[in-house]
């Protein structure tokens, strides 16, 4: 079981390679790609960063939870860092397992898994030359729900 | 703005101490009781100051040496304590802090007071730790009286679920840890140390992402006075000005994901964890 980055173009045929297995009937895999939309915005490219030390052993947790809720054989997940351009590949996941079953669904939960706890960030820039962090910016925002609440009851502007 | 009403001081010293399993009134801090320290506090910033109890304390040795208000119902918490101070002295505000706030600073009052809306039904900070707004150590205006009997006629008394439904006046403390309260026999030991195991200490912090720009580097070495993550991301948050609230970040330290209430120790790594977006 294996996660790990690199900021170089990603080999799937090697990647693909490290899950060959002798009982292993078939193979699935998940290629995420960088695309030039998002959130109604045209991007252009993007930044990848991680926070390596905590990333690699949370990856490899997911990696192993996908081991022991689904029986397969292999499972492998590599992520890009650094700057990617419009259709690069920026994340990998393949699967070996004994029937198709298990891998497909594998592939899913690994994919689904990593976007949501591996401490990775995502910075898209865009046409009009703004940029921002994916999840950060616009929720950014919450706080001043807070404080709107707080000061709606503040009779100090009174 | 309307005159000010008077405003009187209150030290709550009815609760249990049922998790520190000894009175926390008379706990000593640099050999002096709690409760004494917190009676001295308020002393210099308001005239008179009275120690709310329970029935059953109205013979204690540490309480009897000042004025009491008594609770006028048992078992509902401190909101009864604040109501009774209403019942007792009408017309007046309350500046009310709770006896077990050994960190409870001058400053932290003076701010209160400076920043005090008396419009409101309270002025009171918000916690740094988890950002809600803390009723022991606030000014209770009078108009709280009867929202209090409200609240209590509802069979409710969670007073800082009122300052959340009323109209308070909620401030940022510029004392962060003018509020850290002691509950535990293991916090009591740490706190009563003193300035010797309670001086700042180094921590590695570093960033990443909105985090890194925010701050405008990606590692440092600070010297601080908090001891736990929340404290630290309360300093630092005021510090650089980071935009996200605690809420939406998780925290890391020495590479492992950690509660925000996890107490560190010198020489700890620290990571603030926005949002991610991996894939």
């Amino acid at each position: 079981m294996r996660f790990r980055f690199t900021d170089l173009r990603i080999d799937t045929a090697a990647a693909r390679g490290e899950l060959l297995d002798p009982g292993a009937g078939g193979y699935a895999s998940f290629e995420g790609w960088v695309r030039d939309f998002n959130e109604g915005r045209e991007v252009t490219r993007l930044e990848y960063e991680a926070f390596q030390e905590l990333a690699l052993k949370e990856g490899e947790r997911i990696l192993a939870e996908a081991a022991a809720r689904f029986p397969i054989k292999h499972a492998l997940c590599i992520h890009r860092v650094g700057r990617l351009s419009l259709s690069d590949m920026a994340v990998w996941v393949g699967v070996s397992s004994t029937h198709r079953g298990e891998a497909f669904d594998a592939c899913r939960f690994i994919i689904d898994e990593v976007k949501h706890r591996v401490p990775i960030w995502k910075k898209e820039h865009y046409r009009n030359g703004d940029s921002g962090w994916v999840n950060c910016e616009r929720c950014a925002a919450a706080p001043e729900h807070r404080h709107d609440r707080a000061t709606a009851h503040d009779h100090d502007a009174a | 703005m309307s005159a000010r009403t008077p405003l009187l001081g209150l030290v709550l010293a009815g609760g249990g101490s049922e998790r520190m399993k000894r009175d926390k009134a008379t706990l000593l801090y640099e050999g002096k009781s709690q409760l004494d320290r917190a009676v001295e506090l308020l002393a210099r910033h308001v005239d008179r100051v009275f120690v709310s109890v329970r029935a059953s304390q109205i013979g204690d040795a540490a309480r009897a040496r000042y004025p009491l208000i008594v609770d006028s119902v048992a078992g509902r918490g401190p909101i009864v304590g604040i109501r009774s101070a209403f019942a007792a002295h009408p017309g007046n505000a309350w500046l009310v802090v709770a006896c077990d706030l050994p960190f409870l600073s001058d400053r932290a009052l003076s701010q209160l007071l400076a920043e005090r809306d008396p419009a409101s039904s309270a002025t009171a900070y918000i916690s740094v730790h988890d950002e809600l707004p803390e009723p022991l150590c606030a000014i209770w205006e009078p108009k709280a009286a009867a929202q209090i009997d409200a609240l209590l006629a509802a069979g409710k008394d969670c007073p800082r679920k009122f300052l959340m439904n009323h109209a308070a006046r909620l401030l940022e403390p510029q004392d962060l840890r003018a509020l850290d309260n002691v509950n535990t026999p293991e916090e009591y030991v740490r706190a009563s140390a003193g300035p010797t195991t309670t001086h700042a200490m180094q921590l590695k912090i570093q960033y990443f992402a909105l985090m890194r720009e925010q701050s405008g580097r990606s590692e440092e070495t600070v010297e601080t006075l908090a001891s736990t993550p929340a404290d630290l991301y309360a300093e630092l948050k005021a510090r650089y000005g980071f935009t996200l609230p605690r809420e939406q970040l998780k925290v890391a330290v020495n590479s492992e994901f950690a509660p925000w209430s996890r107490p560190l120790a010198a020489g700890d790594a620290v990571v603030f964890i926005p949002p991610v977006a991996g894939g």
